[in-house]
C-alpha cells in the first residue's frame, strides 16, 4: 500500500442476468461516507443477481467493509443472491470476522418510562436524604472519638498540622475578610445616614453599624467567605487523597484517618474562625467610622466616644460565640463530604459544590436558631 | 532511510524540555507503515513525552516530525483534521469520557469527522466493540463501571472508530493480568493484520514485545540508543538492553519459542 493509492470508487455493470459492482481503490472510511447512500438504496432490478468484484481493491478498512457486508445482508434477506468475486485473503478475513460481530448494542443504559423515573427519584431522593442524616450524624460521633481519644492522649494531636491549617484557613483569608467586612461597615453606615437624616438621628448610626456588624454580619460573612475558601480545600484535598487510595494507604499503615485529616481541620477552624470574626468585627466598625466621617461629619474622637457609650458587650459576645460552632460545622461538612468522596474526579467536583452549599446553608439556619435563642434569654 | 512513501512517522531532532531539564535531545525516529514498533526504555526515559510529541500534545523545542508524509508543522486547520482522522491513540488508562457510555465514547470520533448516518455509526461503534473483544453488555455501560482491562479495550475500540493508519499505545497491557495481556497482544496482531496497521507502542511488557512487535526501539540517555528486530536487541552490546533483555524476565519470556 502506497499514500498514491486511488481513493476508492464503485462501477456498476449492468447484465440480463446481473448486476456487478466494481470496487476499486482505498475502499475506506472516506470512501464509505462518499457511497452511503447509493449503496443504502442499491437494489438489483428484477431477477438480477448481485456480484461485488473486489479485485480492484488496495486497502479495505472495516467501515467500507461494512458497507458491503450491509447491502448483502440487506439484499440476501429479499431473496436476492449476492456473490464476492476475487476477494484476498486479507479482505475475506475482515469480511469474515465482521459478518460474525452483532451489529446491535445498546447505546445508553435503558430510560424507565417518565412517570416511574419521577417517582423512584422522589423515592431515591428520600432515601438518600434520611442516609446521609445518618451517616452525618455518624461522622460527628466519630469525629467526637477521635476528638475525645486525642484529648486523652494528646500525643495524638497532630500540632504540625493544626498550625498549617490556620495559616492556610486563617491567616491567608484576613485580607480578603478584613476588605469585605470594611465594605459592609461602610454600605451599612451609609444607608444608616440615608434613612436617620430624615429624623436628625443621625448620630445612631453608630449603634446601628455597632449592632449589625457585631452581632451578626461580621461573623455571619466570615463564616461564608471561610465555608468557600476552606470547605471547599478541605473536600477537594480529602477528596483526592480518597481517590488515589491515600486514605485507605493510612488505614492499613494503621493511621486513623480521622485523627490525622478531620481532627486537625476541625480544631485549626475552630480556633481560626473566631479571631477572623474579630478582625472582621473590628473592620466593620471602622467601615462604619470612615463613611461616618464622610457623610455625617461625625469625627473619629467623636465615633469612638459614642462607641464606647453604646457598647453592649454582649453584642461581641454574642458574635463571636458563634464563631466556634460555625467553624465545627463547616470542618465538619467539608471533611464529611471529602471522606464521602469514590471513584471519579467527576464525583469530587460535585461533592465540593455541595459541601459549600451544605455548609453555608446549616451556618445560616444556625445563625437563625442563635437569633431566637439570645432573644429568648434576652442577651 | 525509509522510502517517504512508505514512512508512516519520521522525527527529525526532536528536543524536548520542561521546565529547563531536557527530556529528549535532538531524537530521530523512523517508523514504516504497517509495522508494529515497541518502544522500550528505563522509567521517565521519556517514551509517553515521545509518544505524546508526536501527537502534539507537548511543545518541543526543535525539530520537525513528518506523519504519513505531511509535516505537522506546515499543516492548516483542515489537514490537521484529516491527519487526526489519520491515527488513533490508547492512553494508559483508557481515558475514556467519563460521563459517556462506552458506546457513546466510541461514537465520538465518528460524529466528529464522519458524516455517516446514525444506523451505520451505531452498528460500526457495534463493530468495534465486537473486533475489541468487548462484551456486548458492556456498550451501555460507563467507563467507572468497567474493569481496567476493560477499560483499555473500549479505548482501543475508539482509537481505532475511524479505521486509523496509526495507532498510538502507550503501555497497553499496564495493569492486566497475564491472560488478559495475552489476548489483548494477539487481539492488537490479529487486527494490524488484517487492517494493515502502523502501531507505535510503548509498553514494559517483554512477553507483548516478544508476541507482537516487528521492531523494537530503545529510548534512554535522551534519544533512540537502537532500533531493531529481537534477535538484533538480543546481541546488543549495551549494559542497559543487555539487562533488560538477559535479564531473569526477558528470558523467562523467550522461553516459549526455544522451547
Amino acid at each position: 500500500m502506497t499514500s498514491a493509492a486511488r481513493e476508492g470508487w464503485l462501477e456498476r455493470i449492468e447484465a440480463p442476468d446481473s448486476l456487478t459492482l466494481n470496487l476499486g481503490g482505498r475502499w475506506d472510511m472516506r470512501c464509505a461516507q462518499r457511497y452511503e447512500k447509493e449503496l443504502r438504496h442499491l437494489k438489483p432490478a428484477g431477477t438480477q443477481a448481485l456480484r461485488v468484484d473486489f479485485a480492484a481493491i488496495e486497502s479495505l478498512d472495516t467501515a467500507g467493509a461494512w458497507l458491503i457486508i450491509r447491502l448483502a445482508q440487506r439484499l440476501r434477506a429479499e431473496g436476492i443472491d449476492v456473490a464476492f468475486d476475487n476477494l484476498h485473503a486479507a479482505q475475506a478475513d475482515i469480511l469474515e470476522r465482521l459478518t460474525k460481530i452483532n451489529s446491535h448494542v445498546e447505546i445508553e443504559p435503558p430510560r424507565p418510562n417518565a412517570l416511574v423515573a419521577i417517582v423512584a427519584l422522589v423515592g431515591k431522593s428520600a432515601i438518600d436524604i434520611g442516609l446521609e442524616v445518618m451517616e452525618g450524624v455518624a461522622f460527628l460521633g466519630l469525629t467526637v472519638v477521635s476528638l475525645a481519644r486525642a484529648v486523652v492522649r494528646p500525643k495524638l494531636f497532630r500540632v504540625p498540622a493544626i498550625f498549617y491549617h490556620m495559616e492556610q484557613a486563617g491567616l491567608n483569608a484576613i485580607p480578603i475578610i478584613a476588605l469585605i467586612a470594611f465594605l459592609i461597615g461602610l454600605v451599612i453606615a451609609y444607608q444608616g445616614a440615608v434613612q436617620l437624616r430624615q429624623f436628625g438621628a443621625e448620630i445612631f448610626v453608630v449603634d446601628m453599624v455597632a449592632v449589625s456588624v457585631l452581632r451578626e454580619l461580621a461573623i455571619l460573612l466570615t463564616a461564608i467567605v471561610v465555608a468557600g475558601r476552606s470547605g471547599s480545600a478541605f473536600t477537594a484535598q480529602i477528596g483526592a487523597m480518597k481517590i488515589n487510595e491515600e486514605v485507605d494507604a493510612m488505614r492499613t499503615i494503621g493511621l486513623d484517618p480521622m485523627q490525622v485529616l478531620v481532627v486537625p481541620r476541625l480544631i485549626a477552624l475552630m480556633i481560626v474562625l473566631p479571631l477572623l470574626g474579630f478582625v472582621a468585627d473590628v473592620m466593620g466598625l471602622i467601615g462604619g467610622g470612615v463613611m461616618a466621617m464622610i457623610e455625617l461629619g461625625i469625627s473619629p474622637s467623636q465615633y469612638i466616644d459614642r462607641l464606647s457609650q453604646s457598647f453592649a458587650p454582649w453584642s461581641l459576645g454574642t458574635g463571636l460565640l458563634k464563631a466556634p460552632v460555625f467553624a465545627a460545622i463547616i470542618a465538619l461538612t467539608s471533611c464529611y463530604m471529602g471522606m464521602k468522596v469514590t471513584g471519579s474526579s467527576e464525583n469530587l467536583g460535585k461533592l465540593t459544590t455541595r459541601s459549600v452549599v451544605h455548609a453555608i446553608f446549616a451556618v445560616i439556619v444556625v445563625d437563625a436558631m442563635f437569633s431566637v435563642f439570645f432573644a429568648y434569654i434576652g442577651i | 532511510m525509509a522510502d517517504q512513501n512508505n514512512s508512516a512517522i519520521r522525527a527529525r531532532d526532536i528536543t524536548v524540555a520542561f521546565q529547563g531539564v531536557k527530556i529528549l535531545d535532538k531524537l530521530d525516529l523512523d517508523v514504516t507503515r504497517g509495522e508494529v514498533m515497541g518502544f522500550v526504555g528505563p522509567s521517565g526515559a521519556g517514551k509517553s513525552v515521545l509518544l505524546r510529541t508526536i501527537v502534539g500534545l507537548n511543545k518541543r523545542l526543535s525539530g520537525s516530525i513528518e506523519v504519513l508524509g505531511q509535516d505537522l508543522d506546515k499543516l492548516n486547520y483542515r489537514q490537521r483534521r484529516g491527519i487526526e482522522e489519520r491515527w488513533g491513540v490508547l492512553f494508559q488508562s483508557g481515558a475514556l469520557f467519563s460521563s459517556l457510555t462506552v458506546a457513546q465514547n466510541i461514537e465520538v470520533p465518528l460524529f466528529e469527522h464522519t458524516n455517516l448516518p446514525l444506523d451505520v455509526i451505531e452498528e460500526i461503534c457495534a463493530l468495534k466493540i465486537g473486533l475489541v473483544g468487548l462484551p456486548r453488555e458492556a456498550a451501555s455501560k460507563y467507563p467507572m463501571e468497567l474493569s481496567g482491562g476493560m477499560r483499555k479495550r473500549a479505548g482501543l475500540a475508539r482509537a481505532l472508530a475511524l479505521d486509523p493508519e496509526i495507532v498510538f499505545l502507550d503501555e497497553p497491557t499496564a495493569g492486566l493480568d497475564p491472560i488478559g495481556a495475552a489476548a489483548f497482544d494477539e487481539l492488537l496482531r490479529s487486527l494490524q493484520g488484517s487492517l494493515g496497521l502502523t502501531v507505535f507502542m510503548v509498553t514494559h511488557d517483554l512477553d507483548s514485545l516478544h508476541a507482537v512487535c516487528d521492531r523494537i526501539a530503545v529510548l534512554g540517555d535522551k534519544h533512540v540508543i537502537v532500533t531493531g528486530s529481537m534477535a538484533e536487541m538480543l546481541e546488543q552490546e549495551h549494559p542497559w538492553i543487555r539487562d533488560y533483555f538477559h535479564g531473569p524476565r526477558g528470558r523467562a519470556a523467550r522461553r516459549p519459542e526455544n522451547a
